[in-house]
């Protein structure tokens, strides 16, 4: 963890006036982003909150160069615009910086990341993961974790919410070989920011996975965002880890571990397993499921 | 920078040569100063990627070739380079183009001049790699200009003019030949060289796109208070493209001394049945006219279409307004009516024509067309009382 102080900048690339909620993680992470990497950057966006809160014709909020086209393609766009770059002799000079929410990034355009990374552009891919297709109104992504109360995965009398786990998207990058894999979150920004400092300057493919909590999605207090995901971290819910080349090269550690339930607790997406002691046993599971990610990444310091 | 890059355009030779279809597409488009190529392999398109990255290999194009996962992806990496101001290029064909449709409907509405050659083939199911029309028929609404060529040589000259059109209208143009018929046929065409293009087709300078200099934001979200007045414009666009193409087909003829029109009426004037076409299917109806292997077919006249967007309407009011009985042979339909180019015939003389206007629909999924079946489709509308025949013996 980045102990250096954080110097804000009096404006920013990502102006105000945009529409996302108060205390939107996905929002912070944008402006997080395009602050580091420098009016030197073109961005191609998915169809999403990131989009529709940003670029309300005949608005905008990007002081960068910015495109959407459709949910699935933001990393399309980015190797099109690297090869009209490289026969221009501008690819060297500019950052191009896909975005997805977790649906356009674990989902729908899961396909197109994976050729653009087996192309090997030298592109930054990053994902906004908050869990779920929250700007249609809640709904279950493969990136949802287990249990999630979701608009299509309601718990009932014979639901626990989603039965399924989240995927391993990070593992996905990894076997595509990427120079540079991380996840980060708006509850560490300094931590985020060094990321993509170093990402921006490594050449090839490289992933970044954004832990960006959703007030109305995840049914929590707009001042509780922070503090939300830190918690998903200090609990090893969501481990907050870095591979170089393949090789796990950074991890933020915890020093006293958080039992998952004060994670659970400030969400009304899992508010249903706190009823009973069918729900007592489903948090039990998901406590598993941090210790597994606290013992394979050595996350709690000693 | 390499400056040879995007100014310079291919280095391919140009001149008469014997060359397969696709080959000859290839070159053309490289002539044509394209920067970057993305596509997906899919019969009958293949040769015409695979001579691509020959050309590309051999040192004679100067494009960045990049291979995408899917013919999405292809259309999307396009849709990428062309919003940072470089002349694009795809090809694909039936399952391809289907698959690219969110991103068609994309590029037109985002107005960038894409340039894409569709081998038109049959869709699935059934399964089928052979010729019809089908697939870019069902991509009409797209927002495309969607030009036919009845010959290698046409389908290379409409490539140089969907560049200049395209770029002059920002409204992506699709360029569709017969998968196989014309994909892979041999012959003799005329190809021309990139100092000559240039003279017809300069250099495209848009002023809004990707440019960390200029920050625009492109595909912004739109409500309902300007959605319909954009999709409006795209209308009006391509409405008014019509004049402009039949400008720049003239200015072409000067330039190469080869004829382009929207379309072309041939055969006897005073014809009283007219068989209407698009595609190389029209040299099969004019030998069968001309050496009138059927008695139906003395004295029929002939109307080609080449524009099927922007589509011509006064001027095939003009040419087949008078006739009496019209004939529409369409490799496609759209299930449940009759053949798409038959509707389109329809809708312009409606109230402005007595004529009686047959659908014929013919060679779907490769079938074979005969000199003899465009006679007896002739005779059968004469006959039937139906909107729609299908004629495959």
């Amino acid at each position: 963890m980045p102990t250096k102080k954080y110097k804000a900048p009096l404006s920013h690339l990502l102006n105000p006036g945009h529409s996302a909620c108060a205390g939107c993680g996905m929002i912070i992470a944008a402006r997080l982003l395009l602050d580091t990497a420098g009016p030197n950057t073109i961005v191609t966006n998915a169809t999403g909150c990131s989009e529709v809160t940003t670029t309300q014709y005949p608005m905008t909020s990007f002081k960068v160069p910015w495109i959407h086209s459709l949910f699935e393609n933001p990393a399309c766009l980015a190797s099109g615009i690297l090869a009209a770059l490289k026969v221009k002799g501008l690819a060297d000079k500019t950052n191009i910086i896909a975005i997805g929410g977790d649906g356009a990034t674990f989902d729908i355009g899961l396909a197109h990341i994976s050729g653009m990374w087996e192309r090997g552009d030298n592109v930054l891919y990053v994902c906004y993961d908050n869990e779920a297709y929250q700007n249609t109104g809640y709904q279950y992504s493969s990136a949802t974790p287990l249990d999630a109360n979701t608009s299509t995965t309601p718990p009932g009398k014979y639901s626990e919410g989603n039965d399924q786990k989240k995927k391993d998207m990070v593992g996905i990058a990894l076997a595509h070989g990427l120079p540079y894999i991380a996840t980060a979150t708006t509850g560490y920004p300094l931590d985020l920011i060094a990321k993509v400092k170093k990402a921006l300057a490594i050449k090839g493919p490289k992933y970044l996975q954004i832990y960006t909590p959703c007030v109305p999605g995840w049914g929590i207090e707009p001042k509780d965002t922070i503090t939300v995901a830190q918690l998903a971290v200090q609990s090893g819910f969501y481990p907050i880890v870095e591979y170089l080349n393949g090789g796990l090269s950074g991890k933020t550690k915890t020093t006293k571990k958080v039992p998952v339930e004060n994670f659970l607790k400030l969400q009304k997406r899992f508010k249903h397993l706190f009823k009973d002691e069918r729900g007592k046993a489903e948090i039990a599971k998901i406590q598993k499921i941090a210790d597994k990610n606290i013992e394979k990444f050595g996350l709690l310091n000693s | 920078m390499n400056k040879n890059m995007s100014a310079k355009g291919g280095s391919a030779a140009g001149g008469k040569k014997i060359l397969e279809g696709s080959r000859a597409i290839a070159e053309t488009v490289n002539n044509c100063g394209v920067a970057v190529v993305s596509a997906y392999p899919i019969t009958p398109q293949t040769h015409i990627v695979e001579e691509l990255a020959k050309i590309k290999a051999d040192g004679q194009g100067n494009f960045e070739y990049v291979r995408a996962e899917s013919e999405f992806a292809a259309i999307s990496i396009v849709l990428g380079a062309a919003a940072t101001g470089v002349r694009t290029y795809t090809a694909t064909s039936a399952q391809g183009l289907l698959l690219m449709t969110e991103v068609l409907f994309n590029v037109a509405g985002m107005r960038l001049p894409v340039v894409m050659t569709d081998a038109n083939r049959a869709i699935s199911a059934p399964i089928n790699i052979w010729n019809d029309q089908q697939d870019a028929m069902t991509m009409r609404d797209s927002g495309w200009l969607m030009v036919y060529g009845e010959t290698v040589q046409e389908t290379c000259d409409l490539h140089i003019l969907a560049y200049k059109i395209a770029e002059a209208t920002l409204i992506p143009a699709m360029v569709n030949l017969d998968g196989f018929v014309l994909t892979h046929v041999v012959e003799p065409v005329e190809i021309e060289d990139a100092k000559k293009i240039k003279i017809f087709l300069s250099a495209w300078k848009p002023t809004e796109i990707l440019d960390v200099k200029k920050p625009l934001t492109l595909g912004a979200f739109v409500t309902p208070a300007h959605y319909m007045e954009i999709r409006k414009e795209l209308h009006d666009d391509i409405v008014a493209a019509k004049k402009l193409m039949t400008k720049e087909m003239v200015n072409f003829k000067k330039i190469f001394g080869r004829k382009l029109s929207l379309c072309e009426y041939g055969g006897a004037k005073d014809a009283g049945t007219v068989i209407v076409a698009m595609g190389s299917v029209l040299g099969t109806i004019r030998e069968a006219v001309e050496t009138h292997c059927n008695a139906s077919l003395r004295n029929a006249g002939i109307l080609k279409i080449t524009s099927l967007r922007p589509f011509p309407d006064e001027e095939i009011i003009k040419l087949i307004g008078s006739k009496k009985n019209i004939i529409v042979i369409d490799k496609s339909i759209s299930l449940g009516t009759e053949g798409i180019l038959a509707t389109e015939i329809r809708r312009v003389l409606y109230g402005k024509s007595k004529a009686r206007i047959t659908s014929v629909i013919m060679g779907l999924g490769g079938r074979d067309i005969t000199m003899e079946m465009i006679g007896k489709a002739v005779e059968e509308s004469k006959k039937t009382k139906e909107q729609v025949i299908f004629i495959g013996k």
